[in-house]
């Protein structure tokens, strides 16, 4: 992150103060002391074990100041900020791994501060999987297996309805069969080559691909009629679908993949959906925006004990942007499906934008939030 | 830098870091800015404590003689790099000398927001833009030493960046002081919502807004920095209502600045009020007290000013074509140096009643300059503060640019207005331009200087 050897070639006096040290390792339970000074940063210890650590902080300088653990890599594993001169403050800190760590005070809170080594000995405290997380990837996946056996049966009838021409009837299925594929699209999306076969856009052909899919027949079902060829493209798609979903059920994930599918939905529907691009010709890209976001709850749905269990004060936030977003999605429904998007008003889809954003920020969180121990 | 204790322990690969003084100009002789100039052997001229964060990166991942507009364009001696202290008994932004870039955001809140949820947006909103005053990252660590698993609190793009000068500035509209906060009773009589002019033509999404953000730096990445990062924090509370780039100051707020140009090529602002006049800011800028003894829980407005902002756009293809004799003539100066027509320098005082060759008044009648002065407006001034902008072009191959002009004053409807409602009638400029945006707010005192938990607004918004 930072290019510390620059500097420390440029000033090489080096403010440690670790030299009047008479206590050198910290026994566990006794807390690391750092005097913050505006010029110095001094630990009471250079070394210490992995475990549960205090650092108690004193700012005994002019500048507010800020105090930071820092590996070797320059990740920041803990910091506390805002110490006004003459403030005491503890940071706890579980430490892990043994390595070369960092204590680095930070007074005026720019610059790259001054910092103190401290060194981490002992054995690395291991991170058990949690037993809920299993469990929740197991509920996911079961969800993801329900979802494609659906994806295959509505394609079916959609590609029954091309075949026997009756377009009113294949129009009326279309947005139905995308629905299960549009919640589960990160899983059904990880199989590369087939993506774009059953959900490409006009654009492939740009990228030397075949126009095929579902959009292919959006566009013969809307725009230009049914084709010579149209038969054989639904004929393929159906092929494809069917892969696709012996795939997904047997695919296993980790509560990290759920969590980025989580966020990859939500990317889907601020980039795709809420631009109406997807569904250029039929206009129901509300159709596929409610199930992106059926797919992104569930995921958050089955990780919530996991993150509940490690008090995500995030979910909050979550719940309440959710509830607007749910609640601006209702709003567009109609009949049994959603208005079409040239119909709703640039206010709405503003509105549906705002929402979509604040739910995105906190999923964001997610992967963080399951790592930490 | 220059008294560094010595308990120099070899051995130990550790940076000291770098003891950037947060008093600008206090002790920290050698900056870091000056330690790579050296050290790269590269020609920056550094005044006083430049402060840039994470520093290092200005010379390992950018090159030097790239870092912004801070290189080598301090001119006459101002340090376009340095910080500009947030906290105060004012708001910075408003008589801080005015900056070369603008990044303005209006946002409206989201229906359901509650005022305690505003207050904590606020909280945040001070404390990382504290933080991004001084260079720092929006939170720390913001960038890339947060957890990798985490998206980072800080967007990065002004990583390495110094400081810029940047200021931030809030205010509030009308609206926000309907029914749904409970703080229609802390309301400013004057903060209604400004009068139609003659030969307005206002688009509803470029115009009003609950609260808005001004932030202003010497380098548009710094400022833009800013806006998207309070915005983000803000997701879910608010909504952005419009925004408007401005480049170049298009007003000189202080006696140390030369007077710049407007798209039109005129300078601008010759005669605005500056940051060394205190009691004609006092009289005309800052609201005091006693404005605000109608309305006693509007007391909190008290040092504060109302900001008026209007996206003036200018026909420029028409102006350009347009000889100078009746450029000159709409304006009422001469294009040249700026000097009133009649007159021989930018700084003369305006004769209104001096004859020109025809037996004509030399200054028209018509002229920006002659309804705009304070003679024709009962001593009514302002402090204004707009930013060139061009926003492209307008589908029909001309530049959509203009003035997005920001004023502060005291009482908006017995300054501006008046002053607006002269030019709506008269002003030979309304041949050149439109106004399409408009907007007021009120701009709030300062963050004090020694409550670390004082934030933007609090006695608006406590219970």
């Amino acid at each position: 992150m930072r290019t510390r050897a620059t500097i420390a070639l440029l000033t090489p006096v080096l403010v440690l103060g670790l030299g009047a040290c008479t206590q050198a390792k910290s026994a566990a339970g006794t807390a690391i002391t750092v005097d913050a000074k505006d010029d110095s940063c001094t630990l009471s210890v250079s070394e210490t074990t992995t475990g549960d650590r205090e650092f108690k902080i004193t700012n005994n300088g002019t500048k507010v100041t800020e105090f930071y653990v820092i590996t070797e890599e320059g990740m920041v594993v803990s910091e506390v900020e805002n110490l006004t001169p003459g403030m005491t403050r503890s940071l706890f800190v579980k430490i892990k791994k043994p390595g070369n760590y960092e204590g680095n005070c930070k007074p005026g809170m720019v610059g790259d501060g001054i910092t103190a080594a401290l060194k981490v000995t002992g054995e690395a405290i291991s991170t058990a999987t949690d037993p809920k997380l299993h469990e929740a990837a197991q509920t996911y996946q079961k969800w993801v297996a329900t979802e494609a056996d659906e994806l295959l049966a509505k394609t079916t009838e959609f590609v029954a309805a091309v075949k026997a021409k009756d377009v009113e009837k294949a129009k009326s299925l279309y947005a139905v069969a995308r629905a299960p594929w549009e919640r589960i699209e990160p899983v059904a999306e990880s199989f590369g080559d087939l993506d774009p076969a059953i959900d490409g856009r006009e654009d492939v052909i740009a990228e030397g691909l075949e126009f095929t899919g579902f959009h292919r027949l959006e566009k013969d079902l809307w725009v230009d009629g049914l084709q010579a060829d149209s038969d054989a493209i639904a004929d393929r798609l159906l092929a494809d679908v069917t892969t696709i979903v012996t795939r997904a059920k047997s695919v296993e994930l980790d509560g990290l993949q759920i969590a980025n599918g989580a966020k990859e939905l939500l990317d889907e529907m601020a980039t795709g959906k809420i631009t109406g691009e997807e569904d250029r010709y039929s206009h129901t890209d509300l159709f596929d925006f409610a199930a992106n976001w059926e797919g992104s709850k569930k995921g958050v749905e089955v990780l919530r004990p996991v993150l509940d269990s490690k008090k995500a004060e995030f979910l909050a936030d979550y719940d309440k942007a959710a509830a607007t977003l749910d609640e601006l999605i209702a709003k567009q429904k109609k009949g049994d499906g959603y208005a079409l998007y040239d119909s709703v008003s640039k206010a709405d889809i503003q509105a549906l934008s705002d929402a979509l954003t604040a739910v995105s920020e906190q999923v964001g969180k997610i992967g963080a939030a399951l790592a930490q121990q | 830098m220059t008294s560094r204790e010595s308990t120099n322990r070899p051995g130990i690969a550790s940076s000291a870091g770098d003891s950037r003084s947060l008093d600008v100009g206090g002790g920290a002789a050698a900056s870091r800015r000056a330690l790579i100039a050296t050290g790269a052997g590269a020609g920056l001229a550094v005044a006083g404590a430049g402060l840039a964060y994470a520093g290092g990166l200005a010379s390992a991942d950018r090159p030097v003689g790239g870092a912004g507009p801070a290189a080598g364009a301090a001119g006459g001696g101002e340090d376009l790099s340095a910080a500009v202290p947030f906290r105060g008994v004012r708001q910075a932004g408003i008589i801080t000398p005015a900056q070369d870039r603008m990044h303005f955001v209006a946002l409206d809140v989201v229906p359901g927001t509650t005022r305690a949820e505003l207050a904590g947006m606020f909280k945040a909103w001070t404390k990382a833009t504290e933080r991004m005053t001084l260079g720092a990252e929006a939170a720390p660590g913001g960038v890339a030493g947060g957890n990798p698993l985490a998206a980072p609190k800080d967007t990065g793009e002004a990583m390495g960046l110094p400081a810029s000068g940047l200021t931030v500035t809030v205010g509030f509209g009308p609206s926000f002081f309907d029914d749904r906060f409970g703080l229609a009773d802390r309301r400013p009589e004057g903060l209604t919502e400004l009068p139609a002019f003659r030969l307005d033509d206002l688009d509803p999404a470029r115009s009003g807004g609950d609260i808005c953000l001004q932030a202003c730096a010497h380098d548009p990445q710094v400022a833009v920095h800013a806006i998207r990062n309070l915005i983000r924090l803000g997701f879910g509370k608010i909504s952005v209502r419009w925004s408007q780039l401005g480049f170049g100051r298009t007003s000189s707020t202080s006696t140390t600045q030369a007077t710049p140009r407007n798209l039109f090529g005129f300078k601008d602002g010759t005669n605005n009020l500056k940051a060394e006049e205190p009691e004609l800011l006092d009289q005309h800028v800052w609201v005091q007290p006693a404005d605000l003894a109608g309305v006693p829980g509007s007391s909190w407005f008290a040092g504060g000013s109302y900001l008026v902002s209007r996206r003036i756009r200018m026909h420029i293809e028409v102006w350009d074509s347009t000889n100078l004799q009746e450029q000159d003539a709409t304006f009422g100066r001469r294009k040249g140096k700026g000097e009133p027509m009649g007159q021989k320098d930018e700084f003369d005082a305006p004769d209104f009643d001096k004859l020109g060759a025809d037996g004509q008044p030399a200054i028209p009648r018509t002229s920006h300059v002659f309804l705009a002065h304070e003679k024709q407006l009962h001593g009514i001034r302002i402090l204004r503060r707009g930013y060139n902008f061009t926003d492209g072009t307008d589908g029909l191959g001309r530049l959509d640019a203009g003035l997005f002009f920001v004023a502060f004053m005291r009482d908006a409807h017995k300054q501006f207005v008046p002053m607006q409602q002269a030019l709506a009638a008269k002003d030979a400029l309304n041949e050149y331009i439109v106004h399409n945006g408009s907007a007021l707010f009120a701009c709030p005192p300062g963050v004090a200087e020694n409550e670390p938990e004082d934030y933007w607004a609090r006695s608006l918004l406590s219970e």
